[in-house]
C-alpha cells in the first residue's frame, strides 16, 4: 500500500468549526414555524396500576393544542425486538418512578408545563421491588407478566471446556464476590427531538439518536406510518455514551403529537428528566472463581453475574450476555463457565453505557487478579503479560482473535510510568495499580436478524472536485464525521476538506445501525473506504491513458493522481473526475461491510461477543489516600491502548482520555442510586461528574497493531479504554492502604469504614466489598442453582422441539 | 403573561426584543435572539454550558435575568471571532480535538477567553481553576489544557 496522506496525520474533526462558532445544530436548537413545544407527564410510582387518566382539564387550559397518553400508542416497542416490553408512554402500569405517562403540546413551553399539573392521573399501588435479591425471590409480586419466574428478565448458562478437570489441576483457587454499583452518562445535552408531520403526508424526526436506523423502524411499528414516509434524522449528538442508543417515548410523543396538530412539535427533556431516561450502566453482583497453577497460569475461571435492569428490557438480554462474553479474550482461560441473569426492578431501565455490559465483570477479573498476583508474589504487570492470549487465535468459547495488542499496552504503560521503582518505592498512603482489557471493535451481529450489510456508504464527486460522503451513521462526539471525510479523503487523494458529509439521515444516507457497540470506525469505515476504491479505480483508469502510465503505479494524494516512479506526470483530481464523468456518467459509488462469517462459535448465545476484532488496552492508576478523612486522590492515570491504527491520532487520543475520566468518576464517586423508588441524585449537583480541578492527570498512550480486519488497519477506540482504569483505581487502593474495595464507588465513607475511622467503635477492615448475593441472609448459590434446574429443563424441551441444523440463536428467544 | 421589552448589548449589536421578564438571559439568547450557540445542559447553574460573557466576566445565562444585565456587553460564541478572524482560542481547540462533542465548548470558550483576557500566561492550575465551572464530559479536559495553554502562545 502507498503511504498515506490524510490518515495518521492530526488535522482538525472536519465538524470542529461548526462547534467551535456555535453553529452545529443540536436538536434543541431547532425552531421550525408554527411550531408547539411538549413537556412529558411522568408517573410518580415506582410501580402502580393505572386506573385512569383524565386530560380534560389539561385540555381545556388556555394554549393547550394537543394532548397524548399511553392509549394512543399501545404498541410495544425496545431496541431489541426479541423482548419488547416498553409501550412510548405507560399503559395500564407504571414500573418506575419519572416514567412517561402522559404529553402535552402547547403553544409555549411555560404552558406545557403548567398543564401538566392538569393531568388527572389516578393510580392504584403495588408493591415494588427494588433489589436483585427481592426480584429473584419474589413470585407474588410481577413488574411484568412475561417473567417465568420471579422478576427474572434473562437467564443465560454457558460452558466451555472441561472444567472441573481445570479445577482439579489447580494449585490455588480463587472465589470473590464483587458488587459494581449502577451510574448513568449523564452527557450534557438532555435528550430532545422535533417532529414535523408535512402537508405531504411526511414525518420528519430531528433527534439526538446514536440508532437513527433502530429508531426508524420503531416508529413505524408504533405509529403505523410506514417506513417511506418517515426520516429520521440524527442531530449532532452533545454526548451520548449510550444514553440515546433506546427509542425514547418523547421521540413517539412528540411524533404523534405533531401528526395530530399537523404543526411541528419540540420535546426537550430537562436534566431531571435524563436521569429518568437513563439506560446506564447495570448494577452488577458478581462471583467469579478462578484456578491457576503455581506459576499463575490460569486453569478455568468461572462466573456468575447478577444484573439489576430497571423496570424495562432495554440492551438487557445482549447486556447479560456481554457480561460473560468478554472475559476469555485478554488472557488464556481453557475452561470457562458462565451462569447470568438479570432481572426486572422498579427502576429506570439500565442499558448500554460505554463498555456495555464488560465493565462490571472487568472489574471483578482484573481485582481478582491482582490478588492471585499477591497470593503467588508475582508482580501484577509481569504476571498478566504471562497469560495472554496469542494473536490470531481462538478462546474457548469460540471467539476469533485477530491483532492483540494486551502485551505492548502493558510494557508501555509499565516503562511511561515507572512502574517497578514506584512498586518498591511508594510509601503507606501512595499506591500504584493495573488493569488489562479488551472490547469489540462493533458486534458481530445486528439487532434485529438480517443477512444485509451493517453499514453502507455512497460517496459522489462533483465536477469541481467537491466530494460527498454519505453513510447513516450518527454523530456523537466521537469523531465519526471526521472519519467518514477522511476516509473518503485518503481514498480519492483528496483533503477531509473537500469533502461534505451527510450523516444519520435515513432519507439521505444508506443504512448504517448506529453509533452503538465501538462499531464506526471499523464497519462504516470500510464502507467508506469499498465506495471511494471503486472510485479510485475508475480515476485511475482515465488518468493512466491520459498519463500513458499503467493504473497500478499510480497514486492519489494531496488533490493529484500521479505515477509513482516519475510523479511530475500527474493530473489534478478535479481533471481526473471531469474525465472519468465523461467516460462512466455521474461519479458515484456505493460501499457496505459486514462482519466476515466464522469469526464466533455456533452455540446458543454465540451472536454476543465475536466482533471484526478486538481491542485491548491496559491502564496504571496512581493514587493517593488522605489516612485522616479517607479522601482518595487519583493523582495519574496512564492509559496505553491498541486502537489497530489511529485514523486521527489527536482523536483517538482524546478518546482514551475521556474514557479514562469516565471510569475515575465511576471509580470514585458516580452512582445512580434510589431511596424507595425515588433517585437520590436527580441533578448535576448532586450526581457529581468530575470537575477539571477533580480529574487527575491523563496520559494516552496510542499503541499500533494494524489489525487486518479494520479499515487501513483501524479498531475502535472510543470504550474499551474505560475499562482497565476502574480496576487499576482500585488495585492501587489496595497497594495504597491495603484494603480490597471489591465494589464501587470507592468513596471516602468506605475508606474510613475500612481504615476503622468512621466512628469510635471502628475496626479496620482489609476488604469492602459483599460477600453473597443476600449478604449472607440466605444461601448465594440457592438463587442460581434453581435458575439453572429450570432453565435446564426448558432448554431441553426446546432441544427436542427444535429442528435439526438450526443456527445460533441469540436476541430473539 | 405581559412580556416586557429588553434592550440589551450582544457581541457588539443592540438587540430589542419583547420577552416574559421571568425568563432567563438564556432563554431570551437562544428564542429570541436565535443565539442558539449558547448552550444549555440543566438549567440550574451546575453544568456551565450557558457561560456567557457580561463585561468581560463569565455569567451562568441561566441563572441571570435580561433585566439585570442593563448595559452590559454581553459575548456569546458567536461574537468571539472578529469578522472571519477567528479567536485564537477556536484555531487552537479545533487543532487539539478540545471539542468532542462540542456541547460544553461554548461555555468552555468564554470561561478560557475571561481567563486570558486577565492572565495572558495561566498555568495549568490556573487553566483549570478558570474551567473549574464547566463541566465537560468526553475529553477529559486534557486537550482543553492544551489548547488554552497554545491559544495563550500565540496571543
Amino acid at each position: 500500500m502507498s503511504e498515506l496522506s490524510i490518515l495518521g496525520r492530526r488535522l482538525p474533526k472536519v465538524n470542529a468549526w461548526a462547534h467551535l462558532t456555535g453553529t452545529a445544530r443540536y436538536a434543541d436548537d431547532i425552531a421550525l414555524p408554527r411550531m408547539l413545544y411538549g413537556r412529558l407527564l411522568r408517573s410518580t410510582k415506582a410501580h402502580a396500576r393505572i386506573v385512569s387518566v383524565d386530560i380534560s382539564r389539561a385540555l381545556a387550559y388556555p394554549g393547550v393544542v394537543a394532548i397524548v397518553t399511553g392509549a394512543d400508542m399501545p404498541e410495544k416497542m425496545g431496541i431489541m425486538p426479541s423482548t419488547q416490553d416498553e409501550t412510548a408512554l405507560a399503559v395500564d402500569k407504571v414500573r418506575y418512578v419519572g416514567e412517561p405517562v402522559a404529553a402535552v403540546a402547547a403553544l409555549d413551553e411555560d404552558t406545557a408545563f403548567d398543564a401538566l399539573s392538569l393531568i388527572d392521573v389516578t393510580y392504584e399501588d403495588l408493591e415494588p421491588i427494588f433489589t436483585i435479591e427481592e426480584a429473584l425471590e419474589r413470585d407474588d409480586v410481577k413488574i411484568h407478566d412475561t417473567s417465568k419466574r420471579a422478576n427474572v428478565f434473562k437467564e443465560v448458562h454457558l460452558s466451555f471446556g472441561d472444567l472441573e478437570a481445570g479445577f482439579a489441576k489447580a494449585d490455588h483457587v480463587r472465589e470473590d464476590w464483587f458488587f459494581f454499583e449502577g451510574n448513568t452518562h449523564a452527557p450534557l445535552e438532555s435528550h430532545a427531538a422535533v417532529a414535523s408531520y408535512d402537508g405531504d403526508g411526511k414525518l420528519t424526526l430531528w433527534t439526538c439518536t446514536q440508532v437513527p436506523h433502530y429508531l426508524h423502524r420503531e416508529l413505524e411499528k408504533v405509529l403505523g406510518l410506514p417506513r417511506s414516509r418517515i426520516r429520521v434524522i440524527a442531530t449532532p449528538n452533545g454526548g451520548a455514551f449510550g444514553g440515546k442508543s433506546d427509542p425514547f417515548g418523547h421521540e413517539f410523543a412528540a411524533a404523534l403529537l405533531s401528526m395530530r396538530t399537523k404543526r411541528p412539535v419540540k420535546i426537550t427533556l430537562d436534566r431531571e428528566e435524563v436521569f429518568y431516561a437513563h439506560r446506564g450502566r447495570h448494577p452488577v453482583k458478581m462471583r467469579i472463581k478462578t484456578g491457576v497453577k503455581k506459576d499463575g497460569e490460569i486453569t478455568a475461571v468461572e462466573f456468575q453475574s447478577y444484573l439489576d435492569g430497571g423496570a424495562y428490557a432495554s440492551y438487557g438480554i445482549a447486556t447479560t450476555y456481554y457480561t460473560g462474553a468478554l472475559l476469555t479474550v485478554t488472557y488464556r482461560v481453557p475452561a470457562y463457565k458462565f451462569d447470568g441473569v438479570r432481572v426486572y426492578t422498579n427502576k429506570p431501565p439500565c442499558g448500554p453505557k460505554r463498555g456495555h455490559g464488560t465493565t462490571q465483570p472487568r472489574f471483578a477479573f482484573e481485582c481478582q487478579l491482582d490478588k492471585i498476583a499477591a497470593d503467588l508474589g508475582l508482580d501484577p504487570i509481569e504476571y498478566r503479560l504471562r497469560i495472554l492470549q496469542p494473536p490470531n487465535t481462538r478462546t474457548v468459547n469460540d471467539l476469533r482473535i485477530t491483532s492483540m495488542g494486551l502485551g505492548e499496552c502493558l510494557t508501555a504503560v509499565k516503562n511511561a510510568t515507572g512502574w517497578t521503582r514506584k512498586r518498591e518505592e511508594l510509601g503507606i498512603g501512595k499506591g500504584i495499580g493495573v488493569a488489562g482489557s479488551a472490547y469489540i471493535s462493533g458486534a458481530g451481529l445486528p439487532i434485529y436478524w438480517n443477512e444485509m450489510p451493517h453499514s453502507g456508504a455512497e460517496i459522489r464527486i462533483d465536477r469541481g472536485g467537491g466530494v460527498t460522503v454519505m453513510c447513516g451513521t450518527a454523530e456523537i462526539g466521537q469523531g465519526s464525521d471526521n472519519m467518514l471525510a477522511a476516509v473518503t479523503a485518503e481514498a480519492l487523494g483528496i483533503y477531509p476538506e473537500d469533502v461534505h458529509v451527510v450523516s444519520g439521515d435515513t432519507s439521505l444516507a444508506p443504512v448504517d445501525l448506529g453509533s452503538y457497540s465501538s462499531r464506526v470506525t471499523m464497519m462504516a469505515g470500510n464502507a467508506t473506504k469499498n465506495a471511494g476504491l471503486k472510485l479510485r479505480a475508475q480515476l485511475f483508469e482515465v488518468a493512466a491513458e491520459k498519463l500513458g502510465v499503467p493504473a497500478d503505479r499510480l497514486n492519489a494524494a494531496y488533490r493529484r493522481i500521479y505515477d509513482q516512479k516519475d510523479p511530475e506526470r500527474a493530473m489534478t483530481f478535479v481533471e481526473a473526475a471531469n474525465l472519468a464523468e465523461a467516460r462512466y456518467g455521474t461519479l458515484v459509488a456505493a460501499g457496505s461491510y459486514k462482519p466476515p462469517a466464522g469469526i464466533g462459535g455456533n452455540y446458543k448465545g454465540a451472536g454476543v461477543g465475536p466482533t471484526p476484532a478486538y481491542s485491548y488496552q491496559a491502564a496504571v492508576a496512581e493514587v493517593t489516600v488522605d489516612l485522616e478523612t479517607g479522601q482518595l486522590t487519583v493523582d495519574k492515570i496512564t492509559t496505553a491502548h491498541d486502537c489497530g491504527r489511529a485514523l486521527n491520532p489527536a482523536n483517538a487520543e482524546g478518546q482514551v482520555e475521556g474514557s479514562a475520566y469516565m471510569g475515575y468518576g465511576e471509580a470514585i464517586v458516580e452512582e445512580q442510586i434510589f431511596r424507595g423508588g425515588l433517585h437520590k441524585k436527580p441533578s448535576l449537583l448532586d450526581y457529581k461528574l468530575p470537575t477539571s480541578l477533580d480529574t487527575p492527570v491523563l496520559e494516552a498512550i496510542l499503541v499500533e497493531t494494524m489489525d487486518s480486519e479494520g479499515p487501513y488497519g483501524a479498531k475502535e477506540a472510543g470504550e474499551g479504554p474505560l475499562n482497565p482504569v476502574i480496576p487499576a483505581i482500585a488495585n492501587a487502593v489496595f497497594d495504597a492502604i491495603g484494603v480490597r474495595f471489591d465494589e464501587t464507588p470507592i468513596t471516602a465513607e468506605k475508606i474510613l469504614d475500612a481504615l476503622g475511622k468512621r466512628d469510635n467503635r471502628g475496626v479496620p477492615k482489609d476488604r469492602i466489598g459483599p460477600t453473597g448475593l443476600s449478604e449472607g441472609k440466605s444461601d448465594p448459590k440457592r438463587a442460581m442453582r434453581r435458575l439453572t434446574a429450570s432453565t435446564d429443563a426448558r432448554e431441553r424441551k426446546k432441544t427436542d422441539a427444535r429442528p435439526a441444523g438450526a443456527g445460533p440463536r441469540i436476541g430473539r428467544d | 403573561m405581559t412580556k416586557t421589552m429588553l434592550t440589551l448589548r450582544v457581541n457588539g449589536e443592540t438587540h430589542t426584543v419583547a420577552a416574559e421578564p421571568h425568563h432567563t438571559l438564556l432563554e431570551v439568547l437562544r428564542e429570541e435572539l436565535a443565539l442558539t450557540g449558547t448552550k444549555h445542559g440543566c438549567e440550574l447553574g451546575e453544568c456551565g454550558a450557558c457561560t456567557v460573557l457580561i463585561d468581560g466576566i463569565p455569567v451562568l445565562s441561566c441563572l441571570t435575568l435580561p433585566l439585570q444585565v442593563g448595559k452590559g456587553e454581553i459575548l456569546t460564541v458567536e461574537g468571539m471571532a472578529k469578522g472571519p478572524q477567528l479567536d485564537p482560542l477556536q484555531t487552537a481547540f479545533a487543532e487539539e480535538g478540545a471539542a468532542q462533542c462540542g456541547y460544553c465548548t461554548p461555555g468552555m470558550l468564554l470561561s478560557a477567553r475571561a481567563l486570558l483576557d486577565a492572565n495572558p500566561r495561566p498555568t495549568r492550575d490556573e487553566i483549570a481553576q478558570a474551567i473549574s465551572g464547566n463541566l465537560c464530559r468526553c475529553t477529559g479536559y486534557t486537550a482543553i489544557y492544551e489548547a488554552v495553554e497554545k491559544a495563550a502562545q500565540r496571543v
